[in-house]
């Protein structure tokens, strides 16, 4: 009797990093376009100035980034648990894990040129293009914008519990509410009479914070017509939930109009305000501290 | 005490427990500080507030503070004052204390009244603000009104609340117009708070003293 003979050839063995890199390679496809073109107009804090554009650019492009690293896990992972899971009573030891210099060296290479482009990226954006990006420089700004001499200077004073703001170019008027003129260059100048507070104009893209005795400065570029919230951004006291306000951006001839009728109304006391100074520090009192 | 004894007195325990958590939180869910309604109905209503520089009774007796009249003519301290929405509230302040000083003149002049502001029957467009004692503000209303103090050395002063007209003391009289209903924070912004950091802690951080709300009905 003759025993038939079968050959046995070599069991197939699933490419398993080609599928993965492959499943990973369509998601991030697919994901990078719909980031950029569908979540990036609606990411924080808008476009209402030049140096909010700039920050949305960022989170923009910081999502995108991150969504191939993001699907190159969670695709590790799924297919990880799809396809490597132990079927049956008997588990055993998987083969030992092994340095891989080329894979190793290529890795930190990898991880460095990114983290330094963007580095690079984020300096330049800082300091050259969008001057600060909307963030308080303290008094003596290193990013400074090549208009500087037209901008409109506003200093924003911070106290326990709301802001008010004042316009030298305009008499010293102080307001408690703020206007700006649309596409138009914007000099904040955020300090504070007592404690630290942090003005936090969110449309703006600006957050300086507010310290007695310290002229912080924050550049900003309005772009078109809008409202904006104004928030306290420090942990401030009691009321410090309700420093809030709404802030508009106008056309300049609006802007004019506002300024003008602030001006007739604060005119009893504006012969009571103390010189415009860069800086206030709470001054002492007879029944105080 | 056998197994079931043991298991009805464990499930009586958790039981009285549970009561007790259910208890608190519904106690404090359906707490609310005592309110002052205005006197009068919309559109026209009238708030009288009195400002004291010490209160005289504990908790906190030397905390200077607010105190408001309710409707039967009682002085309450409370600060939480009910008005009614698209009104205007014509208020009273009996100012019973000396002067401080604003830390910001700003808010020496007079924002978001209707009609003039009186101090002692005679109209003014702005306070010296090294005059102002304290300041009535409703800023998400825009109203801020300042109260002139009385004189540091004026005879028969005011040292417990509630005080009463026959002591020293200026009466502020303005209106402002209410809108829709909702609660708005009001405070002073004169850092009057004697003995604390900046003249801004105690009576100037707690609600019932120098800041409150307005309940608009």
């Amino acid at each position: 009797m003759t025993i038939p003979h079968t050959e046995v050839g070599p069991a197939r063995v699933p490419r398993h990093w080609l599928r993965m890199v492959v499943i990973w390679a369509v998601l991030s496809a697919v994901a990078i376009p719909l980031i950029v073109l569908v979540l990036g107009p609606h990411l924080p804090p808008g476009r209402m100035t030049s140096e909010a554009g700039s920050q949305r650019d960022a989170n923009t492009l910081m999502t995108a980034l991150l969504a191939p690293i993001v699907v190159s896990v969670l695709v590790f992972f799924l297919y990880s648990i799809v396809a490597f899971r132990e079927r049956g009573a008997a588990i055993v030891d998987g083969p030992p894990l092994r340095g891989h210099v080329p894979m190793q060296t290529a890795w930190v290479l990898f991880t460095s040129v990114i983290v330094v482009a963007l580095a690079a990226w984020g300096s330049y954006t800082l300091i050259v293009s969008s001057h600060g990006a909307g963030g308080g420089q303290g008094p003596d700004p290193v990013a400074v914008p090549s208009h500087r001499s037209q901008d409109l200077v506003v200093q924003v004073i911070g106290q326990q519990w709301n802001w008010t703001y004042r316009f030298p170019a305009y008499q010293d008027v102080e307001t408690d509410h703020l206007e700006l003129p649309n596409h138009s260059p914007i000099e904040f100048h955020v300090t504070s009479l007592d404690v630290t507070h942090s003005f936090w104009a969110y449309q703006l893209g600006v957050k300086a914070d507010a310290v007695p005795g310290v002229d912080n400065v924050a550049f900003v570029h309005t772009r078109d017509d809008g409202n904006f919230n104004i928030r306290c951004a420090e942990l401030c006291g009691l009321w410090h939930g309700h420093m809030f306000q709404t802030g508009n951006v106008v056309t300049p001839v609006a802007f004019k109009s506002w300024i003008s009728s602030e001006q007739k109304a604060e005119a009893p006391n504006l012969r009571y305000l103390p010189p415009f100074g860069r800086t206030y520090f709470p001054a002492p009192f007879r029944r105080a501290g | 005490m056998n197994r079931a004894g043991r298991v009805l007195a464990v499930s009586a325990g958790i039981a009285f427990a549970a009561a007790l958590t259910a208890y608190y939180i519904v106690s404090y869910l359906m707490m609310t500080p005592p309110s002052v309604a205005a006197s009068g109905s919309a559109p026209r209503a009238r708030l009288t507030l009195q400002t004291v520089a010490s209160l005289g009774f504990k908790p906190h007796p030397d905390w200077v503070s607010y105190l408001a009249k309710n409707p039967q003519g009682k002085w309450v301290h409370g600060t939480i004052l009910k008005v009614p929405a698209h009104s205007l509230v014509t208020v009273t302040i009996y100012q019973y204390d000396t002067a401080t000083g604003l830390r910001n003149p700003f808010w020496g002049g007079f924002h978001g009244t209707v009609g003039p502001v009186t101090v002692n029957g005679k109209a003014i467009k702005t306070l010296d603000p090294s005059l102002a004692s304290h300041t009535f503000a409703i800023p998400d209303l825009g109203v801020s009104v300042p109260l002139k103090g009385v004189a540091d050395k004026a005879p028969n002063q005011c040292s417990v609340a509630p005080c009463t007209l026959a002591e020293a003391h200026n009466t502020i009289v303005f209106t402002f117009r209410t809108g829709k209903r909702g609660t708005f924070r009001w405070q002073c912004f004169v850092p009057c708070a004697a003995g604390f950091i900046l003249g801004f802690g105690g009576p100037m951080q707690s609600l019932g003293y120098m800041d409150g709300l307005l309940e608009v009905v």
